[in-house]
């Protein structure tokens, strides 16, 4: 079908690499074409499994009667612990505290105990319903307080970084603060829910449609779960409907329980829960106690930091330790603490176990950073942004984090600079103060906030990517890579490197599933590392296939290999050019390997977890975003009113796709410090478990003015593919901007003399309660 | 009286074809149907309960001599309430030569979508937008897109996809080119009948007139009265209940009509919230702009008065707005003749006047229906429970319009600003005597109680008083005896009783220093414009 391919204009002032190009699936995603799991053919024989959960948080389940749910309309099968060939264990981090199924110990409210398969996913729903479990009950302990109180066990070994002398710092210190904030959870929200798809073949083979970011952990869980190899086990993901985060472990549970079900009736299953029941049982954004003490002094400047990071866990460890971890990466932002101790406290709590969300603890460890910066300004009774500038890193022995790592590629003043004037920031500040003068009910609010994100997975060994490039002998091409498409353009960003390495266009490129089969032994689609380290690795592979077809023509021409060209659509050999697909099909006759894999380790890294000390990060992605709100001060309600960012994607691969991810990760952002709140009841139930309790951004929340411009002219200083920079998690902090946008309008009712303590989510009634608490202050005082 | 002949059969268009089903499980959710009958996975489900739109189809249905058509959640819409309405999905959109349509194309060149998964959803309601209205504010996009959840982009590119959309092409467009057939169509398929489908189990009924509604409930008192599902459908996707018989009311254009009765509006029961909006925005600008807010598009399309009411919600939008208007309720059932009329209605009902009732006869007559009104406020009992005796239904609702000199005020203040639920809703109305004293008030809450109430120790201590700040001070102290709201996932109790409080403050000020500032909504559009 060569002729229906699209050929694009080749033009050769325009580099693929860096022009804003549509996503792969636009066309599909507007169609409704574009297939996730539950759109794919169903295969014959097809059953559906649904999960039955415990109603409730903390207890030892003493019986189980299935009897009602094996009678039920269309019930094929009913599985429990007891059907599970393998191990009963799906623990990511390999601490065994996370069972399929619950067996005795009951964690949490909405823990699965069995799985029902039935003809129809319906019958499966209503007969899940239908089993009668007793427990014996236990007290659950839901949040941190309550952790802490009863002793504060806790899931993974903390982390502590340490550099100076606080103690002696603090002491030194001209003024000293201490104060805690609270910072809530947030649910990942994909659109697409949990779902897995399992087909069995023969000789125990199992190949599982699973829609998530990990497919050689789902791999290798099966196998584990149906008590076989890793070879046994294919998974496959062409796309998710959204991610964040929560497909990096979550999906595991749903792909595990359809392979046990396939293998157990040796049919396909298929299993997808209802929206609720993916909110109940999916863990979700840690929320975080910090509890901060800083020594600073009269000209805002930060002199040490000693602070506590307690996080709500939930039932076991997942992923809690990397993400405390990267909230203690990023418990300075851009700031250089002089003096600096933080503690890590990953406590076990009755709740969902949180897990991966963008940003992956870095976003509540630097709202702890924004934090100590505003306590300094109105301690001190300067403008926050002053205390920002004159506490970033930068200048004599001014360099090194917390993780003894020196920040090398500082350029978060810059941003915060260029933005401050672009925006106009100070005569608008001017303009806000003199309208909540004359406003005495809605108060308007600003603030400037930067972010650096460390960039690495900070498990050094996640740092590698593979690829599986095919060339065939009509010149299209075949790309494979590791990394999963979730919506952030990782599969089109990859694609514009292999069709710049080969000068092809985009539409002789096919852009093929995510599968164990192909590329083995991959790291999750995290950390904003997909394109730079999927990209390096597609790009290896081209450049494998390129030096053969160089090597090739060389001889086949008599000419030095530097004499040969790679050029759109055609190669130049000496003075010759030869198209590209006459080039193939001659390599191909002369027996030229067309096919290669390629790899990709980050260079630089590693990481001392015990020492506290290493170079974790190859490099830093940095932003800056100024935020205006109106709240209103009888009702606690606010609009977010304009919003300017700008931000570092280096030598961006592709500017539409990363401007999306900026536009997008703010709004998240905004949603988590603002209107997403997580409410759990005493008996440890979610009671915010459905669009219509757990709120979201709607389209309406979006600033007005939401004027959005990538960094010019900043390539990266390391050498990424095109000296890009990662971009799926940092814009997420911009946001951050927000909460002190909405704490400066509070600060305006007591004229700006008292810090707001604004916790998050900042929801219309915590924003009420912190202009009550600053009016009582401001009245106190008189 | 006469019983209207049965179909037993449900008719609709889906793009051109013409669906008949001859049996069917009267919840089978329109989104299944599509999705697992004829495999159209185009449509997605993303909550089952009608709050993100990934399952957005647009429902095209006669009104009059033109279509009107709509944006409505599949995943709570039951699919034999589909009949004589023309369905169309994301996959009836690209045109015949495979090119996008211009909604579709619109979303592709501004990098609309990125997962993917809302993409169809706000496609459809785009399309939606794209036929009704020529043109679009960016405050009439947000409202329309308000039902819409997207995770991915922050919405920007839609919204700027929603303004590239070109009005000069929806003249050519073949949605509007073809509509004339499609309601020659249609007009065929309308008949009079009561439909009466089931899947031998249960069963699913859909009257086309007030009388065979009557005798339906009458003969089905167990029978579940469905209007818009945009509750009714939680029940089944979500509390998994096997509703039987169903009843739909959609059907009955009477119960749709909205007429200036000249000091009051009559609504028909099964008005839908967008028409409710437009009746209710005449009496004050505030109802309008909650009204605006109620629900996201999808839900204000499919919803009705009479379902958001009988429904009995504590914290309908609705509920308080109309107690403060004083608004009642206009019931009907089949007359039981052997019962003397009088024996059929007790207690704080009014029996409404003949007169009245006159105004209120339904176009076939009252012939064996029996109607009563009911002030609203006396309607809602306790929690979930309403004054709806067996075999009734809510027939219209009644609002007064504003008598001159009165004052009149609604809060919605809920945790997100669009498509949420009130944490409290606060509706006040004021007459003022020849003196500026405040003769009467109504101050109705919702989400303060089990139920929309009134606050009636906080109303005495206005009575008699000028409204200022002395009055707004007596009527705060005593609204503490009026509620003892509970603390729940949307607000603490603390919070909404300070709410309550200052809505009181929000309302003064409003109504005697209008140059103030009171609300964060559309400050930057007014400042915008100087």
């Amino acid at each position: 079908m060569a002729d229906a391919r699209k050929r694009p204009d080749l033009g050769e002032t325009r580099p693929i690499v860096g022009s804003p190009l549509k996503h792969d699936s636009a066309e599909k995603h507007v169609a409704g074409e574009a297939l996730y799991i539950d759109d794919i053919a169903e295969p014959a024989g097809l059953a559906h499994a649904y999960i039955g959960l415990s109603n409730i948080a903390h207890g030892r389940l003493m019986s189980l009667d299935l009897a009602a749910v094996e009678a039920a309309p269309g019930v094929l099968s009913v599985l429990t612990a007891a059907d599970i060939p393998g191990a009963n264990d799906i623990s990511s981090t390999h601490k065994h505290d996370e069972p399929v199924f619950a067996t005795s110990a009951i964690l949490h409210h909405g823990q699965p105990l069995f799985a029902v398969v039935a003809e129809t996913r319906e019958q499966a729903r209503h007969a899940a319903m239908l089993a009668k479990a007793t427990y014996d009950e236990a007290p659950p302990l839901l949040d941190v307080a309550a952790a802490r109180t009863a002793g504060g066990e806790l899931v993974t070994d903390p982390l502590k970084l340490e550099r100076g002398d606080v103690a002696e710092a603090l002491a030194a210190s001209l003024r000293r603060l201490k104060g805690s904030m609270a910072i809530g959870g947030q649910d990942h929200f994909y659109l697409e829910s949990q779902i897995a798809l399992a087909i069995p073949g023969e000789d125990g083979d199992m190949l599982v449609q699973s829609s998530t970011q990990h497919p050689s952990e789902v791999q290798h869980m099966v196998a584990q779960v149906l008590g076989g190899g890793a070879h046994a086990v294919t998974i496959e993901v062409r796309r998710m409907g959204g991610g964040f985060g929560g497909k990096e472990t979550q999906a595991n549970l749903f792909a595990c329980v359809a392979a046990l079900a396939a293998r157990k009736l040796k049919r396909p299953v298929k299993l997808r829960p209802d929206r609720d029941d993916d909110m109940v049982i999916t863990g979700k954004r840690h929320d975080f106690v910090v509890d901060y003490e800083i020594g600073f002094d009269d000209d805002g400047r930060i002199h040490a930091v000693d602070a506590v990071y307690a996080a709500r866990c939930g039932w076991n460890a997942d992923l809690s330790g990397p993400v405390t971890d990267r909230a203690l990466f990023h418990m300075d932002n851009c700031y250089f603490y002089p003096a600096v101790r933080a503690r890590s406290e990953p406590l076990r709590t009755h709740t969902v176990s949180n897990t991966a969300f963008r940003g992956f603890g870095g976003p509540q460890g630097m709202v702890g950073a924004e934090r100590f910066i505003e306590e300094v300004a109105y301690a001190t009774g300067l403008d926050p942004l002053e205390v920002r500038k004159r506490n970033l890193y930068g200048g004599e022995g001014r360099e090194t984090t917390p993780y003894h790592q020196p920040v090398e590629d500082m350029i978060a003043g810059e941003v915060i600079d260029e933005l401050e004037r672009c925006c106009d920031y100070r005569s608008r500040q001017q303009a806000i103060r003199a309208f909540n003068r004359e406003s005495p009910i809605i108060k308007r609010g600003i603030a400037l906030t930067p972010v650096k994100f460390g960039i690495s997975f900070t498990a050094t060994w996640y740092n590698q990517a593979g690829a599986l490039v095919h060339v065939y002998t009509d010149g299209t091409v075949s790309l494979n890579h590791g990394g999963t498409e979730m919506g952030q353009g990782l599969y089109q960003k990859v694609a514009q490197v292999v069709a710049q390495a080969f000068g092809i266009g985009l539409g002789e490129i096919k852009i093929t599933a995510t599968t164990t089969g192909k590329v083995p032994n991959t790291s999750a689609t995290a950390a904003s590392s997909g394109s730079d380290l999927n990209g390096m690795a597609a790009l290896d592979a081209c450049e494998t296939i390129k030096k053969r077809l160089t090597d090739f023509a060389a001889q086949h021409w008599q000419e030095a290999p530097e004499a040969i060209a790679f050029l759109p659509g055609r190669v130049r050999v000496g003075a010759r050019e030869i198209g590209f697909v006459e080039l193939i099909q001659m390599a191909y006759m002369a027996r030229v390997q067309l096919s290669a894999t390629g790899f990709y380790a980050t260079p630089k890294i590693h990481w001392d977890r015990k020492a506290g000390r290493g170079h974790p990060f190859y490099y830093f992605a940095y932003g800056a975003a100024a935020a205006e709100v109106a709240i209103d001060t009888l009702t606690g309600e606010y609009k977010v009113e304009r919003v300017d960012i700008l931000h570092d994607c280096g030598n961006s691969l592709n500017p539409a796709i990363d401007k999306g991810q900026i536009e997008g990760g703010f709004i998240q952002g905004m949603g988590w410090l603002t209107t997403e709140e997580l409410v759990w009841d005493e008996k440890g139930r979610l009671k915010t478990h459905a669009p219509s309790t757990y709120k979201i951004p709607v389209a309406s929340d979006r600033p007005r003015i939401f004027n959005v411009a990538l960094l010019e002219n900043a390539p990266n200083r390391e050498h990424t593919i095109h000296r890009s920079k990662a971009v799926g998690e940092p814009p997420l902090m911009l946001a951050i901007s927000v909460l002190h946008a909405l704490s400066d309008a509070v600060a305006s009712v007591g004229n700006h003399r008292f810090c707001p303590q604004l916790d998050a989510p900042a929801t219309p009634e915590r924003v009420l309660d912190a202009v009550d608490r600053v009016r009582a202050l401001a009245e106190a005082a008189r | 009286m006469h019983q209207p002949a049965m179909r037993e059969t449900v008719r609709f268009l889906l793009g051109d074809e013409l669906v008949e089903i001859a049996a069917c499980d009267p919840t089978r959710t329109v989104l299944d149907w599509l999705r697992l009958d004829r495999r159209r996975t185009g449509s997605k489900e993303g909550c089952a309960e009608g709050d993100c739109g990934a399952c957005t189809i647009v429902v095209g249905r006669l009104d009059g001599d033109r279509m009107r058509y709509e944006a409505i959640n599949a995943c709570i819409r039951f699919l034999p309430t589909l009949d004589g309405c023309h369905v169309l999905t994301v996959e009836h959109l690209r045109n015949a030569d495979g090119t996008l349509h211009p909604v579709q194309q619109a979303m592709v060149d501004c990098h609309g979508s990125q997962c993917g998964f809302c993409t169809p959803g706000f496609v459809m309601s785009l399309l939606a937008l794209w036929l009704n209205e020529r043109t679009l504010s960016v405050q009439r996009i947000e409202d329309a897109l308000a039902g819409n959840l997207c995770r991915c982009t922050g919405y920007e590119p839609i919204i700027a996809a929603a303004q590239r959309m070109d009005a000069a092409e929806r003249e050519a467009d073949r949605f509007v080119a073809t509509m004339p057939a499609i309601i020659a169509r249609l007009k065929a398929l309308a008949d009079g009948e009561t439909i009466s489908i089931g899947d031998g189990e249960r069963h699913f009924y859909a009257p086309a007139t007030v009388e065979a509604l009557a005798e339906l409930v009458a003969a089905h008192p167990q029978a579940t009265l469905v209007a818009g599902a945009t509750d009714v459908g939680l029940w089944v996707t979500k509390g998994m209940r096997r509703l039987d018989p169903v009843v739909y009311l959609g059907r009955i254009g009477a119960l749709r009509t909205i007429s200036d009765e000249g000091d009051h509006l009559r609504l028909g029961a099964m008005a839908n919230q967008i028409a409710v909006r437009d009746a209710l925005a005449g009496i004050s600008p505030q109802l309008d702009e909650m009204m605006r807010r109620f629900g996201g598009e999808q839900v204000r399309n499919a919803g009705t008065i009479g379902g958001n009411i009988a429904n009995g919600s504590p914290i309908g939008d609705l509920p308080p707005a109309l107690i403060a208007l004083g608004a009642t309720l206009a019931l009907a059932r089949l007359r039981h003749r052997e019962e003397r009329s009088d024996d059929a209605i007790q207690g704080n009902v009014e029996r409404a006047p003949l007169d009245r009732f006159a105004s209120l006869a339904m176009t076939a007559g009252n012939v064996g229906i029996e109607r009563r009104t009911i002030a609203l406020e006396a309607f809602f009992l306790d929690y979930r429970k309403q004054d709806r005796q067996q075999g009734e239904f809510v027939e219209a609702v009644l609002v007064p319009k504003l008598p001159a000199g009165t004052l009149f005020h609604i809060s919605k203040i809920s945790k997100r600003f669009d498509e949420d639920i009130s944490a409290v809703c606060g509706a006040f109305y004021l007459e003022l005597d020849l003196a500026d004293r405040i003769s009467e008030a109504r101050l109705a809450y919702g989400g303060m109680a089990g139920i929309p109430k009134r606050a009636q120790a906080a109303e005495a201590a206005l009575i008699g008083r000028n409204w200022n700040e002395a009055a707004v001070a007596a009527s705060i102290a005593a609204l503490a005896q009026d509620f003892t709201p509970l603390s729940d996932m949307r607000a603490s109790a603390a919070y909404r009783l300070k709410v309550a409080a200052n809505l009181l403050r929000r309302f003064l000020i409003e109504t005697t220093a209008p140059e103030t500032a009171t609300r964060v909504a559309g400050l930057l559009a007014e400042a915008a414009h100087g």
